[in-house]
Parts: structure tokens; sequence; C-alpha cells
């Protein structure tokens, strides 16, 4: 029963796929010149073909091109989308995980301690609704380096999630296994490590995975402000081209790796989720 | 009643909670006491403060007044020579039955090899009854009754001076109950811990414990008496009942949960006359619950006796 719903979703999933492509590709069709273009139109040159948004067949051909040799590079301006996605992997991983280094153990204190939840709470609220890219400005001031900056803009729009899911997590641990920990003298190193770290994981990793989103969200931006290299970068720049074509393809790349992103944070929670 | 020395002790304890409509005190100036091996039930009605009791027994909780001693030192917090066994099992739920014996006893035993640990547990796990692969199943894999019995095994692995049970089988079906009480009696007489175990069920009692404490209602609640449960042991649940010791008792504690523990509930410095005790400063005052033996004293059954005597 359960194959077969699987089977169904999955022809089903491709009749929507065909429906759409074939929507969009009959939309892109060059009108047949029934009558005589107006003086305007040929004023224009007729550049119809142009200003359309490419159809996937095209599209399709570029992803073929482009999928069968990811990695090459011939100087800044044309590097393979391989390179690119790398770049930008690089930065997000980068920044995410200096975030989860000081966001878990800061959440931890926070859940633990009813003081440094008061008074970490101000900051917390006033610094977590800034957009990550508000900080770009002062981070290239004082960090003067393009790269190093698009990683601080990670890095602060990873921590929050992680900082509140973290702090969530721990402070709700059940009082019972609390005090089994107390009961059989555990240190409260121990007690961190051995039950209230397994207790709190699947909300930390929930956290972790809602931070793993935004950065990637982030990065497309913050890369098309600092320019350089990442996908953020080149899909501006092919903007600036008007390759179309390149800029459809790398929104679906960029779609595709935020998926496996999310794909192996939701690995890893059903890792450590527990049943009761 | 005075210069008893008991292994567990408990001197004028009181617990009072701060609600929002003011001061709730739970119980107040209670005294008792536990010999070393025995195995002590306390009874009262839902709500009347025995598991207050029993976290301040186990030291997760204070009292608010009053003093606990065990091996005459006074408990000052949770530790390992005090076990516990939760009324709701308290298993952690991401590991299996075995890992979660094997926790307690790598605390207890910090410098034992894993394969020590794991043997010592899987061996406490067989005794309740649980094994041939049971061990690796995680909590939410086992039946009401195997928590139950992993919770067990986890307390007495431990090997504590005190074991405290606060209604273990309180969720179980009769059947499952009857087993594990089964399986508690052996691992007792196995082992003669001294337990302190909190039930609402009579014939448990009788048939578990030397003594059973009665607590009246809450609040300012009191232990009214100690009842001494006169059946020889070993015991077993199908013949206990022909016991000439067992109605007379069984009708006691009934006739208790039944009339008196409203009748008896205390109030504000309830009983307390002053009655100084020798060596003692003036003004110092323990009431110990009244102790009586049903079984024996057939004719001392009815209520205003021992109204009285828990007055003396
Ligand atoms: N932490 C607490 N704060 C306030 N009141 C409490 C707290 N714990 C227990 N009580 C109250 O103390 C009384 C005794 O509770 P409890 O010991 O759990 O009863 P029992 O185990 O006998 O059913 C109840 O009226 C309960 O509401
Ligand atoms: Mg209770």
């Amino acid at each position: 029963m359960l194959q077969s719903l699987n089977m169904r979703a999955t022809v089903l999933a491709f009749a929507f796929l065909a429906v759409i492509l074939g929507i969009w590709e009959m939309a892109n069709q060059a009108p047949k010149a029934k009558e005589a273009l107006t003086e305007y139109e040929i004023l224009m040159g007729g550049a119809d073909q142009e200003a359309r948004v490419p159809p996937p067949s095209k599209v399709i051909g570029l992803a073929v091109e482009e999928l069968s040799d990811p990695f090459y590079d011939k100087g800044p301006n044309d590097k393979g989308i391989g390179i690119q996605l790398g770049y930008s992997v690089y930065r997000v991983l980068s920044g995410y995980f200096m975030a989860a280094v000081i966001a878990i153990p800061i959440g931890f204190l926070i859940g633990m301690s009813p003081l440094m939840q008061k008074a970490m709470n101000p900051f917390i609220q006033v610094l977590r609704p800034i957009s990550p890219l508000a900080w770009m400005p002062l981070a290239l001031f004082i960090i003067k380096d393009s790269e190093a900056s698009s990683i601080f803009v990670i890095f602060i729009c990873s921590i929050w999630p992680m900082l509140i899911n973290t702090a969530f997590g721990v402070a709700n641990v059940r009082k019972d296994w609390l005090n089994v920990a107390r009961t059989h003298e555990l240190s409260p190193l121990r007690t961190a490590f051995t039950v209230i770290l397994p207790a709190a994981a699947p909300t930390i990793l929930t956290g972790m995975r809602i931070s793993i989103g935004i950065a990637w969200l982030v990065i497309v931006a913050a890369e098309m402000l600092v320019g350089g290299t990442g996908i953020g970068y080149y899909v501006w720049n092919e903007w600036n081209n008007l390759d179309l074509t390149s800029v459809i393809f790398s929104i679906l790349m960029i779609g595709i790796v935020g998926m496996l992103l999310d794909m192996a944070l939701s690995g890893a929670t059903r890792l450590v989720t527990y049943k009761e | 009643m005075t210069a008893v020395h008991y292994f567990v002790e408990a001197e004028n304890l009181s617990k009072r909670f701060k609600t929002k409509d003011g001061e709730l005190t739970v119980f107040e100036n209670a005294n008792f006491g536990i010999h070393k091996g025995e195995f002590v039930c306390i009874i009262g009605h839902s709500g009347c403060g025995k598991s207050t009791i029993m976290n301040i027994l186990a030291g997760l909780d204070g009292a608010s007044d009053g003093a606990l001693f065990m091996d005459m030192k006074e408990v000052g917090g949770p530790a390992l020579e005090r076990g516990v066994v939760f009324q709701n099992y308290s298993l952690l739920p991401w590991l299996s039955a075995l890992k979660n014996v094997t926790f307690g006893v790598r605390a207890r035993w910090p410098q034992w090899s894993r394969e020590q640990v794991r043997e010592h547990a899987y061996k406490y796990l067989q005794m309740v009854g649980l094994g041939d692969g049971a061990e690796e199943r995680k909590p939410f894999e086992l039946s009401g009754g195997m928590r139950q019995r992993v919770s067990i095994a986890r307390a007495f692995a431990i090997e504590p001076k005190l074991l405290l049970l606060d209604e273990p089988f309180g969720a179980l079906d009769a059947l499952t109950r009857g087993n594990i009480q089964d399986e508690l009696l052996k691992i007792w007489s196995e082992t003669h811990q001294t337990v302190f175990m909190i039930t609402h069920d009579v014939d448990e009692a009788i048939l578990l414990a030397d003594r059973i404490l009665l607590m009246t209602n809450g609040p300012y609640a009191r232990i009214a008496e100690s009842v001494k449960v006169d059946i020889p042991r070993p015991r077993d649940r199908t013949t206990i009942i022909h016991d000439p010791g067992y109605y007379p008792i069984r009708n006691h504690l009934v006739d208790f949960l039944v009339m008196r523990s409203k009748e008896l509930a205390g109030g504000p410095g309830a009983e307390r006359e002053v009655k100084a005790e020798t060596g003692k400063p003036d003004g110092y005052v323990r009431v110990f619950p009244a102790e009586v033996n049903p079984a024996r004293d057939i004719e001392a059954l009815p209520s205003e006796q021992a109204a009285q005597a828990a007055n003396q």
C-alpha cells in the first residue's frame, strides 16, 4: 500500500514536471510573424527572441554542458558552476560551524541557568531581528576582507536559531531525567554530556537545520553584494551578461544544493531523535 | 519510644510549599524511623504528601524544618547510597534497557571495566525477569511492566543502602503488578536492602512490608500510625490471605483509609502538647506514630482507641 502510494506520487511528480516544462517551452515559442511588423517592432530589431525567458530545452542543454565539466577555471569571470558552488558551500559551512561552536555552549549556559537566561535575553532580542546583510558594511570595515566578511555574515545569521533552540531544549529537559542524574551523583559535566545533551539533541539539531537553511539563503545575497566568487556572484554576473539561461540554471542549482544541505541535517536529526 | 536508633530517622520533619494562595503546609513535625533491612510501606490518600516525603528522603528536595538522618549522618542531597524508583519509571528513552542499568552501575563503580559493568547490570536485569534480547530494546519498545522492571533493576543494581520506591506499580494492570511484586520480593529476600515504598494498594503493602506507616490526609498531614505486619516470611500472594493475621491487618488499614485518615488529619500545631523529653531542651517534642499490631491485638482495632493512642 505504502509502496504503491510512493509509486503513484512519483508518477504524479513526473507528470507535474512534464506539464510545467511543457507550458514553459510552449510559452516561449517565438510568435510566427502573421502580420507585418509595425515600424516600432522593426525599430526594436524584432528582438523578440532575446527578451524572452529561455525555454527549458536551452536550460537543460546548458546544464548538461556545465555539469559535464563543473570545475573548469578560465580566469575570474569564467569558472565552472562546481567551483562557484564550492566557494559558497565553503563559506556557509565555515560560518555555520563557527556559529555552532559558539551558539551551542552558550545555549547550554542559558538553558541551564535562569540567571544567564535573563541577563542574555535583551541582547538576543535586539540582535536577532537584524538582517544579516546589515552587518556587511561594518564587517567589511572591521575585517577588511570580503571573503571573511561573508563568512561573518553567515556566522551571525546562523547563530540565532541554534542558540535559541539549544537554550530551549536544555531548559526543557524533563525534571525526572535530571533527577536520575542527581540521584546517581553525576558531576555537572557528566550530566551535561550523558543526560542533557542526548535529551536536548533533537531540539538542538532542529535549530541547526533552520540555521543551515537561513545561511544558504543569505550567502547568495551576500555574494551578490561583495562579488568575486560564489554562486551569488555568478548569478549576478550572468544577469549583467544578460545570459538568462545561466541565471535559470544557477537558480536551480541553488535550490538543489540547499535541498542537499537540508537533507544532511534532517538525516542527522533522525539519528538523535528518540521515541518515548 | 525514645532512644530507639533507627537506620533512617526523620526528626520533626516539615515541608511547606509557597503557592499563589499563600503557604501550603504539606506535613509538619513528622517523626518516624526505618530499621536496617526493614521493608516499610507508607499508605495514604493521593495528594497527602507521600511523594514529598520521598523526595526529601532521596535528598532531591530539602525539608522546610526538621532533619533527616541516615546512618547517623544528616541527608544533605541526593546520593548513590539512596536508590530511587520513580513513579513514572524515568528511564532515559535514548538508551536501551541494558544501557539504562549500566548507566547507574558505571556511576556507582567508575573504576569497573566495561565488561564488569555489563555483567553486573545484566545479572540484575535477569533477576527481574528481563534478558534474552529484551535488554537491547529501547524503553518505547517495552511494555509498562517491563519498563518498571528495568527501573527496579537499575535501582537494585547500584546496591544502595536505602531503596525508595514511589508507587512503582501504580500504572500497571493487576496481573503484571502481581508478577513484579513477586520479583521484588525475590530480589529483596536475596539482597535484604532497606526499602521505603509508597503505595496506595493495601494488599500490596501487606504482602511486601514489615511495617506500614499510615498517613492522614493533608494539608498538615500526619503519620498517625505504624502498623506492624506480623505475618511470617517467606510470603506468597496466594497463601498469605489464609494467615490469621491477614484480615485483621487488612481491616485495620481499610478502616484507616476510609474513615480515620480524614478524622485524624491535623491542623496547625495539632497534638503537640508541650512534653519535654529527657535530655532535650524544654519545649522539644517528638510525637512518634502510634505502634499497632492488628494481627496480635485483634481487639485493639476500633478507631477510638487508635486515635487516642496517636494523641498520647
Ligand atoms: N513543588 C510543589 N509546589 C507546590 N505544591 C506542591 C509541590 N509538590 C507537591 N505539592 C503539593 O503537596 C501536596 C502533596 O503532594 P504529593 O507529595 O505529590 O502527594 P502524594 O504523593 O501523596 O500523592 C499536594 O497537595 C501537592 O499539590
Ligand atoms: Mg505521589
